[in-house]
């Protein structure tokens, strides 16, 4: 699965990249593999999503967040 | 006096966006650089100087995320520092500003900039945010792990600066630390023999900077491009071993961010320790929850954009009459004191007129610039971006272009200088194109004198006028062309695809002093530009309308002759019925002033139409005939091309009415009562419309294309931004005359 299938508040970990070149950009936020994600919320129309990495909060567009794979942990 | 043996030390503060590298630069140095919450405030390096005995000179840089160029204020970021700019050495000493509350994103530029090879302190910036977030720091131990001194402050509250002052006084800077962080060992291999490469043909790169450069050259293009002349043996290795990476299925892009990364992670768990839960909801997260909401969201943003279109739409009016009568009183005031003659004639109509009309705008520029700033410092502006990204990607512009774009409506250069936030060249570039078909204020001037002329008044329903809703009409027409237009260049730029990453920072209280001197600057800066220019046009205009002088009409002479000759008469039959001289004269100069005015103003007209101005607009005018414009408007269309809001001028010089304030009800009646020779009338509602829609369109603005100029650094965009808005004008305003006409309405 990747972010796009997240649900507002889920929380997943970063498992790697469904395409050989990812956006350098979202590489320097530090979003790499093993890395906890929490897709806040999405915009309005549903697109960019609000994301939470590392401690603060990303705007990236759906067609990126569909770039990252995800696992989704069992929330404790 | 500064010694002159010893240069100058110099000293690059560098860091992400939005850290407070500004606040600490404005602290530094006591300069007043604008400073807002959102990432992106600074696009141009600027320099100030550090005084004391030993001056040292402190440049502030755009905030970048990392040093592999991503947009093109970071890239001004990494030429500063490493040198790559033109006859400029690199900083003696860098200072990292780091965000203390989001600490292991910002190492990652830290440990990039360590590499580079220069001394380096941390100015581990915003304490008290990563306090209140619950964020407990070991900076001994950070410190200690970095191997660089790191110096915690609260820039905002003027805390950590002295320390940071003696810090970077020192005469012995800080050491280099050794590299802490590893590549993968199969990349690394790669990396070894290419500096061996890289060695030879590039020697003049000193040997501690060659891992970083070589590591850069791997991963990214726009830097290995870089070296295609000037080393193509080592460019043609790096192609080499990228073959080979991807061969054995080594993410090479990667691998630099990963190794950093692998190295700061368990940093951040041994320096850092938390007293809250770090998912625990914090104020900004609730504000979000309402301002981002799918449906509160957007309403608060109409709402607001409403409030300030309502702000600068009306509550500036009381100012903006205030400040034009004050025009019109100083203009009589010098007519009143000064002789008569040429120059005062320049002093009155040619400058106090020209250069009133500019600042009259300044209520509505403060007014801008205030919500503008409020946006910007609370940290809205990055939400407004994120509510409306997908509109704009839809025509291929970004949420990005939402603040340049919105800025436009005070003024393009501005909004121009803006889009270099957007960090995806494709979006940025047509951003620029677009972004002067936004109403500016030099066009509200024009918009308000011929809707108040010669369109119709009355209510279209509730409060709406006519009138108002033409208004309207205007800015929205702006608006639709320019995402018309946004469609159209996204389908002519394909390649690259847009992206948009962008950081939602968190709220933070506004700062009233900041705002308003942002205000205060920005307002000055915009008075300043414009006023040299309309300056410089009314001096040239009020020339070009006054020369060559020609002879007097022979035929206005005639009737000169004749109404002084019924004067005589009129006075004679007077005085014979028992008047004294002096009343009979009064009376009758009374009531023949109307003929005389006119026939003055005939002989005026006469100059004009001889004059420089008068043989322009007459060459001019068969182009501009279909469109419904004569002569006059032709010759004004040429001279709004420095800047719309000479139009004006323009027509109250060419119309010999002295002063052109917009709604001088004489400029205005001049204009009514103007007819072709055959008796039909100049101005029919056609023609104003006609007008109207070409200056919504059409590019007049000389500072809007010597921006363009400067900011995509070739001619060749300006030259297609003049032709396809002029090109546009002309067919819009062409479609309207003609059409109208076949219609019946002429
Ligand atoms: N809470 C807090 N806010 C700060 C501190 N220092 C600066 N700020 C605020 O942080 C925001 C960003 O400050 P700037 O100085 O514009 O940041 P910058 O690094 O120059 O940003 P760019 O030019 O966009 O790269 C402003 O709203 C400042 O008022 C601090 O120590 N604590
Ligand atoms: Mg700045």
């Amino acid at each position: 699965m990747t972010i796009v299938d997240l649900k507002p508040g889920d929380r997943a970990i970063v498992t790697g990249w469904a395409t050989d070149d990812p956006p350098g950009r979202l590489l320097e936020f530090g979003l790499l593999p093993g890395t906890t994600v929490e897709l806040v919320r999405s915009a309005p129309l549903g697109d960019p999503f609000d994301i939470k990495v590392r401690g603060f909060h990303l705007s990236i567009r759906k067609s990126e967040a569909s770039l990252v794979l995800v696992e989704k942990r069992v929330t404790s | 006096m500064t010694d002159k043996s010893v240069p100058l030390r110099r000293v690059a503060l560098i860091g992400n966006p939005n850290v407070g590298k500004t606040t600490i630069f404005n602290q530094l140095t006591g300069m007043r650089q604008k400073v807002g919450n959102y990432p992106g405030v600074t696009v141009e390096r600027k320099t100030g100087i550090l005084s004391g005995t030993r001056p040292i000179k402190i440049i502030d840089l755009p905030g970048s995320y990392s040093l592999s160029p991503n947009s093109i204020d970071e890239r001004i970021a990494y030429d500063v520092l490493t040198g790559h700019l033109d006859g400029e050495d690199p900083p003696d000493l860098v200072v990292c500003v780091v965000d203390a509350s989001v600490l292991e994103r910002n190492l990652y530029l830290v440990t990039q900039v360590i590499d580079l090879g220069l001394p380096v302190i941390v100015a581990l910036n915003m304490m008290d945010a990563a306090k209140t977030t619950g964020l407990d720091i070991d900076v001994r131990l950070l410190e200690e792990r970095l191997g660089v001194p790191v110096l915690p402050m609260v820039a905002s509250e003027k805390k950590g600066i002295g320390k940071l002052i003696i810090e970077m006084r020192r005469s012995r800077l800080p050491a280099l630390p050794d590299r802490h962080w590893s590549l993968l060992p199969s990349v690394d291999t790669e990396i070894q023999t290419l500096i061996s490469k890289f060695a030879i043909e590039a020697q003049f790169v000193p040997e501690n900077k060659r891992y970083i450069e070589v590591l850069q050259c791997l991963s990214n293009d726009v830097m290995l491009d870089f070296w295609n002349d000037k080393a193509p043996e080592f460019q043609k290795a790096v192609v080499a071993a990228r073959e080979r990476l991807s061969g054995m299925n080594v993410a090479y892009r990667q691998a630099e961010v990963i190794g950093r990364y692998a190295w700061i992670s368990p940093l951040m768990n041994t320096v850092i320790s938390r007293k809250k839960d770090p998912n625990a909801k914090t104020v900004s997260d609730k504000i979000d929850a309402v301002v981002t909401h799918r449906i509160v969201g957007p309403i608060l943003f109409s709402l607001l954009l409403l409030l300030i279109f309502q702000a600068v739409f009306s509550w500036a009016t009381p100012a903006m009459d205030l400040i034009e009568s004050g025009v019109v009183g100083l203009g009589r005031l010098v007519r009143m004191q000064a002789p008569a003659g040429i120059v005062t004639d320049l002093v009155v109509d040619g400058i106090i007129a020209g250069v009133g009309n500019v600042v009259v705008f300044l209520p509505q520029i403060l007014l801008l610039f205030f919500f503008l700033g409020l946006m910007e410092d609370t940290g809205y502006m990055a939400r407004s971006a994120f509510i409306m990204d997908r509109i704009m990607s839809k025509v291929g512009l970004s949420g990005g272009s939402v603040v340049p774009l919105l800025s436009c409506f005070a003024c393009a250069i501005p909004g121009i200088m803006a889009a270099r936030t957007i960090a995806n060249p494709k979006d940025r570039l047509i951003t620029i194109m677009v972004a002067p078909l936004m109403s500016c204020s030099a066009r509200l001037p024009i918009y308000t004198l011929f809707i108040a002329a010669f369109l119709p008044t009355g209510i279209v329903f509730g409060p709406i006028t006519f009138q108002g809703l033409a208004m309207f009409s205007m800015y929205a027409l702006g608006i639709v062309l320019a995402f018309v237009a946004a469609f159209v260049l996204k389908l002519v730029f394909k390649g690259q695809s847009s992206f948009f990453a962008m950081e939602l920072p968190p709220y933070r209280m506004p700062r009233p002093r900041q705002i308003f001197w942002r205000m205060i600057d920005r307002s000055k800066a915009f008075v300043v530009r414009a006023g040299k220019i309309i300056f410089g046009m009314s001096v040239i205009l009020w020339f070009l309308a006054r020369f060559p002088g020609v002879a007097s009409d022979p035929e206005i002479d005639a009737q000169r002759l004749a109404a002084d000759g019924r004067f005589e008469v009129s006075v004679d039959s007077l005085i014979s019925e028992g008047l004294s001289d002096t009343v009979a004269a009064e009376l009758v100069s009374e009531e023949m002033a109307p003929v005389f005015r006119r026939i003055n103003a005939a002989e005026a007209g006469h100059q004009v139409e001889h004059s420089f101005i008068g043989i322009i607009g007459h060459t001019l005018e068969p182009v501009m005939r279909p469109l419904g414009f004569d002569w006059k408007i032709s010759a004004g269309l040429i001279s709004a091309f420095a800047a719309r809001e000479v139009m004006i001028s323009a027509l109250a010089t060419i119309y010999s009415v002295g002063n052109g304030e917009e709604d001088s009800p004489l400029l205005r009646q001049q204009l009514k009562a103007d007819r072709y020779p055959d008796g039909s009338p100049v101005y029919t509602p056609l023609v104003a419309v006609s007008l109207l829609v070409f200056f919504v369109i059409a590019m007049q603005c000389m500072s809007t294309l010597a921006i363009t100029r400067r900011e995509t650094n070739s001619w060749k965009w300006p030259a297609v931004m003049w032709l396809y808005m002029s090109g546009l004008a002309y067919l819009f305003s062409f479609i309207i005359y003609q059409g109208g006409r076949a219609l019946g309405w002429g």
